[in-house]
């Protein structure tokens, strides 16, 4: 017998904003612990919240691109439960009127078109983390309530995947639209965005779903694919032996590559969820939802199909420019400064990404160093023919290291390209002189030895002499 | 009053406000003055009367020799300029206690003022202290306080009334200028009622609940507590107002004048009398000092109407439902985790948890906890919350009737005068004395309370008067009508 897995994922994603859901405490990643926290967002006796509208703006955002309806007039909820690190034993979130339902997303699957579709997007406040100090003995845990209150988003997808490889596509695709949105920073190792994938197996045909398992503690892509590809072949050989599978959660270990049952869910717990006293309505108007879908980003997706066409750039240049928004943003106006899309793309893939990768840093970071108008201007350099290639990358990690612009460093280094037939033919006639072997190789055959006179002449002129200028000059002389 | 030492302090003790006020920005008195008067009251009544959880007399004397100095300096000072002013203990004071009468918050000393302190200072006033009350505010007659009963200053067999019992006998006993209550279900109004005193609930919304712990958030709203109506509009120009720390707060609350159109009377005017609140359970002479109320009402030109409020039957049993299912919730955080009671037989962080809130609450507040936590619970959900949340719109429906009808509507504050200490021992007894109140908190609207006579035991009676949402302007202006028509706010407890 076949059998068929079924897999939803849960995300929870941080979302950007500078300060929390319901207070103004700020919301960085690895502050001491118990630093970025107020009255408000310890549940102090009388404090009250009062929402962060950036954050309702972002969770609409991402409703809106995953194509939800979106619930206009809605209200948070309480969920009631005790926990050491929430702090106020509630937590405010949504529970019976979602920001937005039935969603979907397309994935391309081998060119396939895949459907996902969202059960629901909602907006709720993070909860402080629990710290197990070091050493034994301890009877006490310790509480650290910086992330107490950040902003969090949840996405809840309905078990429309039974691959890996459908699964992978989802949240590469999601994290890039969240990416492309400046949602979220999607930093899995800081938590700001976490998946939760519920597996279940059935025989193939069957009319109703096993029962399912929630997969917790994937803390990468890589690892939910694992825990997930573990979880299948797990209830697959249950079910083959012939037992049946139990509605469970599970935590993952990444390094032994196993799961093992957290707890049996016997029943959903009680929340006791009732509409948060403490906030008005939210009335989410015509005006705020138009802004908002006007506002959205075109994603990776469609904007690599645009560079083909429009730029006539190679399937791979455009996927690998698109994978990261403000690289693609940085392309566009590099494309636009220079004329030449193809030599903005093969600098941004070769050297830029060559730097970033060197230095660590990220676009924005490389953009203030090296704006794209300032890079135009070097590629213009080297198309007029002013500077040779390797000159030009010789310029360019100048500009990267100083800030200078291209044609002062080209000027200051004397660096400018001898094209002068007159200036370059004395050059030619002693690198001639001074190699009769070379020429005498070439004259019977060896064509391969004019590289190696180019190569004395550029080592004359310390690489500034113009290539097809030599080229030129060579072929007349050796006839 | 010739038993009091300083006979001549003493008066001072029991003068409205607003004249006090005047006549300290005039130099006649000093705050220093006033204040060691209503201090020396404090130190001589206290023991009867235990309307205090704490005060702090140099603070107080320093703090009025503060506002003294910027009078005698010529600064420009605030409505409530040298007046000693006492705030309940369930709003935040930074760096002094707040209780709520409650072992679990016994030392918990906030980080904050809550909005309506902080504007309390703004407007110069001196703080003497903190009042007693049922504890988080879960009761009718201030007996549930973990500090000791507070005494009805009129007779201190009986209770004042609660949850603000500590704030109206202070207030009625001369402890204090006046005072600020919270009124979730007649928390301010029922106490003002018994003590003698005035008392307004402000429509929800209009004055900030930052900084106030909350007990039922839905319906909880701050109010003054005071001598004559004339201070309960003062009052009301301190605190009401947009707040952007309470979100429920209304953001179109702009200032406005609430003691300008005091002097409207009631010409004209259509007063509501709802014969729902004249059933069976009413005391007689309560029902007969309400009639002449309304019959004096009418000699000054307001016209009667009779109307029906269909949906007060089920009053009591809505607001107990809503009010415990918010308090189940709010009252989750007192937990021995992050501050306030912690136990010290906690093994591990459950037992810590329960023995922790085993120790710290009293048993009316576990009460209502067990009751709200089974409303809102799975199953019962439905039943209950979403029940009574149904109900309440039936009651702002009934009200947006009466409305169409009568510019106000008048009522007992309550069916009884104050009633003996340890006398109702029933919970559900003791929820019945909110029957009059609670209608005002479910639909939201505002209510005052004025002194409208007595009982032949020469304890005061209430009269209620409700009006439409942000009406508080025309609701003080029919009070001050009937209070300028009579006496009753100017006799004074016998309390030694």
């Amino acid at each position: 017998m076949k059998y068929l897995p079924t897999i939803g994922l849960e995300v929870h994603a941080h979302l950007a904003t500078k300060s929390k859901m319901f207070c103004g405490c700020k919301t960085d990643f690895g502050a001491e612990p118990n630093v970025q926290t107020c009255p408000v967002c310890i549940g102090m006796p009388g404090t009250l919240p009062v929402p962060n509208e950036l954050a309702i703006d972002y969770a609409i955002r991402v409703a809106v691109a995953l194509n939800c309806n979106i619930t206009q007039v809605t209200y948070f909820d309480r969920k009631n439960y005790y926990y050491p690190d929430l702090p106020k034993n509630y937590q405010i979130s949504q529970s019976h009127n979602n920001l937005g339902d039935d969603g979907w997303i397309d994935i391309d699957i081998d060119g396939e078109t895949m459907r996902i579709n969202i059960d629901n997007v909602h907006l709720e406040e993070d909860a402080g983390k629990r710290v197990h100090s070091e050493g034994s003995g301890t009877r006490y845990s310790e509480v650290d309530l910086n992330r107490t209150g950040t902003p969090l988003l949840e996405v809840v997808t309905k078990p429309d995947m039974h691959t890996l490889e459908q699964v992978d596509a989802f949240m590469n695709d999601f994290r890039s639209m969240l990416l492309y949105m400046g949602v979220c920073d999607c930093k899995m190792q800081e938590g700001s965005l976490r998946f939760e994938a519920s597996v279940s197996v059935a025989p193939e045909g069957a009319s109703e779903l096993g029962p399912r398992c929630e997969l917790k503690n994937l803390n990468s892509m890589k690892s939910v694919l694992k825990a997930a590809e573990y979880e299948i072949g797990r209830q697959t050989s249950v079910l083959k032996n012939g037992g049946q599978n139990k509605q469970e959660t599970r935590l993952w270990d990444d390094e032994r590559g196993v799961s093992a049952r957290m707890r049996r869910k016997e029943g959903s717990a009680d929340y006791r969820y009732f509409p948060e006293p403490d906030l008005i309505l939210l009335n989410i108007s015509d005006e705020r939802l138009a802004r908002i879908r006007d506002e959205l980003p075109e994603f990776a997706g469609r904007r690599s199909k645009r560079f083909q066409t429009e730029y006539g750039l190679p399937a791979y240049d455009a996927g690998v420019l698109v994978a990261d928004a403000a690289t693609a943003d940085y392309f566009e106006r590099l494309a636009a400064q220079t004329n030449d899309p193809k030599a903005a793309s093969n600098w941004i893939m070769t050297e830029i990404m060559r730097e970033m990768k060197d230095r660590k840093i990220e676009i924005e970071e490389f953009s203030g160093k090296v704006p794209a108008h300032r890079l135009g201007a070097l590629i213009k350099e080297q198309k007029s023919g002013t500077i040779s290639h390797n000159i030009a990358k010789e310029v360019f990690a100048e500009m990267v290291e100083t800030g200078e612009d291209a044609p002062a460093i080209i000027e200051r280094k004397g660096l400018r390209q001898i094209s002068d037939t007159g200036e370059l033919d004395a050059v030619v006639e002693k690198v001639l002189a001074e190699n009769p072997s070379a020429v005498d190789d070439f004259k019977s055959g060896k064509k391969q030895a004019v590289g190696f006179l180019v190569g004395q002449i550029m080592r004359e002129t310390k690489g500034k002499a113009n290539p097809k200028v030599v080229n030129k000059l060579l072929a007349e002389k050796l006839g | 009053m010739s038993d009091v030492p300083d006979a001549g302090g003493s008066e001072m003790c029991f003068m409205p406000g607003h004249q006090l006020k005047d006549r300290i920005v005039a130099r006649e008195i000093t705050s220093r003055q006033l204040t060691e008067a209503v201090l020396g009251r404090i130190e001589l009544l206290e023991p009867g009367l235990n309307a205090y959880v704490s005060f702090n007399r140099d603070a107080a004397l320093a703090r009025a020799d503060e506002i003294d100095r910027k009078i005698s300096t010529g600064e420009p000072t605030g409505a409530l300029a040298g007046l000693p002013v006492a705030v309940k203990d369930n709003m935040c004071t930074k760096g002094t206690a707040t209780t709520c009468a409650s072992r679990i918050l016994e030392s918990f000393i906030p980080p904050y003022d809550a909005t309506v302190v902080e504007r309390l200072l703004a407007a110069d006033a001196v703080i003497v202290g903190k009042t007693n009350m049922d504890e988080f505010a879960m009761g009718s007659s201030t007996e549930n306080s973990a500090f000791g009963v507070t005494h009805n200053p009129w007779d201190l067999d009986c209770i004042p009334g609660g949850s603000s019992g500590g704030s109206a006998a202070a207030v009625a006993s001369g402890e204090a200028t006046s005072a600020l209550g919270s009124d979730t279900g007649g928390s301010i109004r029922q106490p003002a009622a018994f003590c003698g005193v005035v008392g307004l609930k402000p429509t929800y919304g209009r004055v900030s609940r930052y900084g106030l712990v909350a007990y039922g958030s839905s319906l909880d709203p701050i109010g003054p507590i005071t001598r004559a109506v004339r201070d309960c509009a003062v009052m009301m120009n301190v605190i009401a107002g947009h707040d952007p720390l309470d979100s429920t707060s209304y953001p179109k609350d702009i200032f406005a004048d609430y003691t300008a159109e005091l002097d409207a009377g009631v010409d004209g005017l259509k007063i509501g009398i709802p014969k729902e609140y004249f059933s069976e359970g009413l005391d007689p002479e309560i029902a007969g000092a309400i009639d002449q109320a309304t019959r004096l009402y009418e000699r000054l030109g307001a016209r009667l109407v009779d109307i029906s409020l269909p949906h007060t039957p089920y009053a009591i049993a809505a607001y107990y439902i809503i009010a415990t299912a918010e308090a189940s919730s709010n009252l989750a955080r007192y937990d021995g985790v992050h501050y306030g009671h912690r136990s010290d037989k906690g093994d591990d962080i459950i037992s810590l948890y329960s023995r922790s809130r085993s120790e710290g609450f009293g048993d009316e507040v576990k009460r209502r906890i067990v009751l709200g936590t089974f409303a809102l619970s799975t199953g019962y959900y439905d039943a209950y919350y979403m029940k009574a949340s149904k109900v309440r719109e039936l009651f702002r429906r009934d009200f947006r009737t009466a409305w169409e009808q009568v510019d106000c509507v008048v009522s007992p504050a309550a069916p009884t005068a104050a009633f003996r200490i340890g006398e109702k021992t029933d919970p559900l007894q003791m929820y019945l004395s909110d029957i009059y109140t609670v209608s005002a908190n479910l639909a939201g609207i505002p209510g005052i309370t004025i002194p409208a006579g007595f009982t032949s035991r020469g304890l005061p009676i209430g009269l209620q008067i409700m009006a439409k949402p942000f009406d508080e302007r025309r609701l003080l202006s029919i009070a001050y009508a009937f209070e300028r028509e009579t006496d009753h706010h100017l006799r004074r407890p016998e309390a030694k």
